[in-house]
């Protein structure tokens, strides 16, 4: 498997959607690729720092809600 | 120099998230977190002709905020009910000596030091994300920090699943090295 399509999986695997044996692939391919293990490494680096950090967001709609109220208010406050 | 510029429409785009982590690391509800950052949007509006262009859009918001945070904390202290003291707990002899144990702190509860590192971080990704195009920035957001299905973010965000996965891909090539500097 090139290399590209190995970080797809690694990609995929960050999220639990690599199957099993994509994941016998890319550990496979780990063995002896540097490049991607290096990849691999900062990817679930990553991952850690991310669910370490606890960050939290807001969903579409809720931003979308946000906006209109917004607009609302933008207009209100022009006329 | 003040060369900083105002734009209301792009406030929610650019910093709602931003505004939005600050805030729930401070009240730990995410309807009142929603409320406080709405109510930013909405006070920032009101008093856009104080903006000075000093500081950055997001800096001035953040100072917004906080006020509003403060006042949300000085709302629900003011009820008078909230200081009700209970001491009924666990009265009955049969739980005698089982308070000992759940009073114990715990050892997995978050000290100031951890909190403080997760704000420096948190900040430190949202900077870094800040960097990122926006599609790229809102696709990781979606798939990482929501942890939506990768099939809804398709259908919301009109896009096939190979083309996710390379977006995801480059946000994350571009957010590891942003980061690599400081956190890795």
């Amino acid at each position: 498997m090139p290399c590209e399509k190995v970080n797809h999986v690694c990609d995929k695997a960050q999220y639990c959607e690599a199957t099993f044996w994509e994941k016998i692939i890319l550990n496979l391919h780990l063995v002896y690729c540097r490049a991607c293990r290096k990849y691999t490494k900062n990817n679930s680096k990553l991952t850690q720092v991310v669910k370490h950090s606890k960050l939290e967001c807001l969903d579409t709609a809720c931003k979308e809600n946000m906006k209109r109220k917004l607009k609302k208010a933008m207009e209100e406050q022009s006329v | 120099m003040p060369n900083h510029q105002i734009d209301p429409n792009k406030w929610i785009d650019l910093y709602s998230d931003y505004l939005f982590n600050y805030t729930i690391s401070r009240v730990s509800d995410r309807e009142v977190a929603q409320d406080l950052v709405q109510d930013t949007f909405l006070a920032g509006l009101k008093s856009m002709k104080n903006f000075k262009g000093e500081a950055s859009e997001r800096t001035w918001l953040i100072s917004i905020l906080k006020r509003k945070i403060i006042d949300y904390y000085r709302k629900i202290n003011s009820n008078k009910g909230q200081a009700e003291v209970r001491m009924n707990y666990n009265s009955g002899d049969e739980n005698e000596g089982d308070w000992l144990e759940e009073r114990v702190g715990d050892p997995f509860d978050k000290t100031a030091q951890d909190t403080l590192e997760n704000e420096e971080l948190g900040d430190a990704i949202y900077n870094c994300l800040d960097k990122l195009p926006k599609k790229q920035a809102e696709v990781f957001k979606m798939k990482t920090i929501l942890g939506h299905d990768t099939e809804a973010i398709c259908n919301e965000l009109n896009i096939t699943p190979s083309n996710l996965w390379v977006i995801i891909h480059r946000a994350r090539t571009a957010l590891a090295e942003c980061l690599k500097e400081n956190w890795f």
